[in-house]
């Protein structure tokens, strides 16, 4: 049956994840967006809330983990499970701030990786781990085929050398989810990712990013020289199955996507509720009936940035609802993604402009959104690349086909 | 038209109204007029300015009302008519039909594919949706379709998802035969929505019969800025009467139309009218459009129209006509993502086979990318769509819900029309391909008020 509501069961979850969001990381937004590099101690004692909470299931398995796909579980009936859960909550808390969210203890990207690729075992030994995730490199970005990071097998062990960039708690993390190659020549399906803990001998921190948005979190460089991990550290499968190609380190991101097309979702609609209440001062209410054409330039600009909100959203869902229900949903991801992303930058600096000088300043926050939110249309895939996804399942076109 | 008429400065011809005609200017209108009727003639092509037979084709071309059959009134005034429930929703979210929904949908997908889409080329050309395609349509029973069972619809609880759902799947096919097709029954579900006993009883039973009425909901108006909530039509009582003066636009088959509801303020609060089309003062005029012409869309002039007060359908407050509104822009709505899926369906292999370059256009990403942005913004339309729906059906407040469904309807779905026509390049823009005829439809999402609803 048609109905696409917020599922009745996450409203206690989401209205949590909302009072988190206002009383805990708004208070201390602009104090880490000024102080880059600076800890957001506060965010230890909400990382343990969050564990308690999800120890009691009173999260609904939301968070970075809520990603993985539990192939065993039985099949009847439509499903609302911890995807659905996970982007609800992550919006409700990027509605708070973007950039704290990345920073969250345990509730990194690495974390949603692990979730996606690991076996049961693997899943038990990172348990509890912080994990940050590390892909691109100086050379290589959208093309992650490209990488140049080696893992060459030595005894039990992997010996990982090269240099990785925008490590997003790359500094902060307890442990990194590296791509590397086991063997250039082989493409893409020689591409594993590795889970290499925080103090591994050969892995080194270099240096922090400054940024133009989300600067409470830090984003990190770090090289690795002979860095040696044990061999079980290897997600997933050892083998280079050509066949299966670059699809399992690749699945990572059809789980990721909709958690960061939610931080967009989230983001944008703190610009809105504000900037809706700042017009509503100025005199400008919203009508929803009356034709936009009669309305104010300003009420109708806000109608628009609505509807294209609200269809972000609702892609968001729709891919999240498919992960939960075990359907296949690259494309869906990628969509939410591709809309989400660019709808947050439309949104966040049409709203700094509708706002004029009082969305300039730093003394609001509508500002630091519209620098937060550009981010989200570039990492995990920027605007191009979900676009590439999408029209080569929309037409049918192969990587060769369609560069 | 007279020659000095026609040479008045602006106003006419697309012309604003501050363009001045110089000495020449004056002189090179003149000689057009000439020009075009001795051009008329001597092609032979000048016909009889009175046509015995009503033409949709021409603008201006005015008759009266089709003769109605008699409603003989029925049942009892002051009763309440019979109203479906609301749907029930389980709280989940969930974007699967229920079976019945699917069901319909696939009988209605496969009548677009196998008689609309077919038909639709003729059709647009001929301002009118041919009578074996719209017989088709009566057959599965599409005017029914929001009617409560107990009054001989098929409708259990509130029929909204269905009612987008099917209207999709016809626009899919052709958005004017979809218009045309649908407009018998947006009536009836306005009937079973708002209609008392008497209403119900009087004229729901000419819906579920064999001879389904032409019938058409009346509530846009030719004026520039229309403001659905503020129609300039009136309504003033007179005794036992309601006396109605106006002019409605984008009346569908408003020529054959036996019923009419007309949308008019009523003391300043817009209401909801009953005219059954042979009351004295109605004339229908012409008024082919730039597209959804197999609608044979018409201007309905109402001079001192009188119908029974008892006419009124549904309440005096202006929250039937706001509700109807809604409902109205709701079907417009699913018909922008029926026809949107159209243009994708027909750009994508399109864009595959066509080569330039000397590989396929789809190989390139500005080309393929275009067709992505179809895509995502066609589904983020359907959702948007869906989730006003559902919401309608479950009788909660969807007024926002479709205001931004239609938003985005409006705006991507005429950037689907464009970018449709685009991808085929030269070939877009000649009737051989029907994705003009889609770029043409698809303006009608946002402008478009009445003539149906869900």
């Amino acid at each position: 049956m048609i109905n696409l509501e917020e599922p009745k069961k996450f409203r206690a979850l989401t209205e949590q994840a909302h009072q988190v969001a206002m009383n805990m990381l708004r208070p201390i937004s602009r104090k880490y967006d000024s102080a880059e590099h600076a800890y957001p101690k506060e965010l230890d004692m909400l990382a343990a809330m969050i564990d308690g909470l999800s120890e009691s299931g009173a999260a609904e398995g939301a968070g970075a983990a809520g990603v993985r796909r539990d192939e065993k579980e039985a099949d009847k009936g439509v499903k609302n499970g911890s995807n659905l859960a996970s982007v609800m909550s992550i919006a409700e808390m990027c509605w708070g701030d973007v950039g704290l969210l990345l920073s969250m203890p345990r509730q990194g990207l690495g974390n949603s990786a692990i979730a996606s690729v690991a076996n049961d075992e693997q899943q038990e030994k990172f348990a509890g781990t912080w994990a940050a995730m590390a892909i691109t490199e100086p050379g290589t970005g959208s093309d992650t085929a490209n990488i140049k990071t080696t893992a060459v097998k030595d005894g039990d062990h992997y010996v990982i050398n090269g240099e990785k960039i925008y490590v997003t708690s790359g500094e902060r993390a307890d442990s990194v989810v590296v791509w590397a190659t086991l063997d250039k020549a082989m493409g893409r399906a020689a591409i594993k990712s590795f889970v290499v803990e925080k103090g591994t001998p050969g892995m080194q921190v270099e240096r922090l990013e400054h940024k133009l948005g989300i600067r409470a979190s830090d984003t990190a460089v770090i090289t690795f020289t002979d860095c040696r991990v044990p061999a079980e550290n290897l997600l997933g499968s050892p083998d280079v199955d050509v066949k299966q190609g670059f699809a399992g380190a690749m699945a990572t991101f059809d789980n990721t996507r909709p958690l960061v097309a939610a931080m967009a979702v989230g983001c944008a609609r703190a610009s809105l509720d504000l900037t809706r209440d700042l017009l509503e001062q100025a005199g400008v209410t919203i009508d929803y009936d009356r034709p936009a054409t009669v309305q104010s330039a300003a009420a109708a600009k806000f109608l628009q940035m609505e509807s294209d909100w609200e269809g972000a959203r609702l892609l968001m869902m729709q891919a999240a609802w498919m992960a939960d229900n075990r359907q296949p949903n690259s494309l869906e991801a990628s969509m939410a993604k591709a809309k989400a992303g660019r709808v947050g930058s439309d949104v966040t600096l049409s709203c700094v402009e509708l706002a004029g000088t009082v969305g300039y300043s730093e003394a609001e926050l509508l500002e630091k959104w519209s620098r937060d939110s550009k981010i989200l249309d570039i990492f995990e895939g920027t605007q191009q690349i979900q676009q590439l996804i999408v029209a080569r399942r929309v037409l049918g076109l192969s990587s060769a086909e369609l560069k | 038209m007279s020659l000095t008429k026609s040479l008045r400065p602006g106003g006419k011809h697309g012309l604003a109204s501050k363009e001045a005609r110089d000495p020449i200017g004056y002189a090179v209108a003149a000689l057009s007029v000439v020009a075009q009727s001795s051009l008329i003639d001597r092609l032979g092509l000048r016909k009889q300015a009175e046509q015995a037979v009503f033409t949709t084709t021409r603008g201006g071309f005015k008759a009266l009302g089709a003769a109605s059959r008699s409603f003989a009134r029925k049942g009892s005034k002051g009763a309440d008519g019979v109203r479906v429930p609301a749907a029930n929703p389980t709280g989940l979210f969930d974007l699967t039909p229920g079976e019945d929904e699917q069901m319909l949908v696939d009988v209605v997908s496969e009548l677009a594919t196998e008689v609309v889409r077919p038909a639709a080329a003729e059709a647009d050309d001929a301002c009118a949706t041919p009578t074996d395609v719209l017989q088709a349509s009566l057959e599965i029973g599409i005017p029914t379709l929001g009617v409560p069972e107990s009054l001989g619809g098929i409708s259990e609880e509130r029929s909204t998802v269905a009612g987008v759902l099917v209207s999709e799947a016809l626009a899919r096919g052709d958005m004017g035969i979809a218009v045309a097709t649908l407009a018998s029954g947006s009536v009836a579900t306005a009937l079973s929505l708002w209609g008392n006993d008497q209403q119900q009883q009087t004229y729901l039973p000419a819906f579920t019969g064999d001879e389904v009425p032409a019938a058409a909901l009346a509530l846009a108006e030719p004026t520039v800025l229309f403001d659905a909530l503020s129609p300039a039509t009136t309504a003033r009582i007179d005794g036992g009467d309601l006396v109605l003066d106006g002019v409605k636009s984008l009346v569908p088959r408003g020529a054959d139309a036996e019923l009419f509801v007309v949308g008019a303020s009523l003391d300043g609060v817009p209401v909801l009218v009953l005219v059954e089309s042979s009351a004295d003062g109605l004339r229908i005029e012409a008024d082919p459009s730039m597209g959804v012409r197999a609608a044979a869309l018409t201007r309905l002039h109402l001079d001192a129209v009188r119908v029974p007060a008892e006419n009124l359908l549904g309440a005096r407050d202006g929250s039937t006509y706001l509700e109807c509104v809604r409902l109205s822009r709701l079907a417009w709505c699913a018909l922008a993502v029926g026809t949107g899926q159209a243009v994708l369906d027909y750009v994508t292999p399109y864009v595959k086979e066509r080569e330039a370059f000397g590989e396929p256009i789809a190989h390139r990403q500005s080309v393929a990318f275009m067709v992505a942005n179809i895509a995502i913004e066609l589904q983020a339309m359907r959702l948007l769509t869906y989730r006003a729906a559902a919401r309608a059906a479950q009788g909660k407040d969807f007024s926002r819900e479709v205001a931004l469904a239609r938003k985005a309807c409006a705006d991507k779905g005429m950037q689907i029309g464009l970018d449709g026509v685009q991808l085929l390049g030269g070939h877009g823009f000649v009737k051989e391909h029907p994705v003009e005829r889609w770029y043409r439809d698809l303006r009608a999402i946002g402008l478009a008020e009445g003539a149906l609803l869900v």
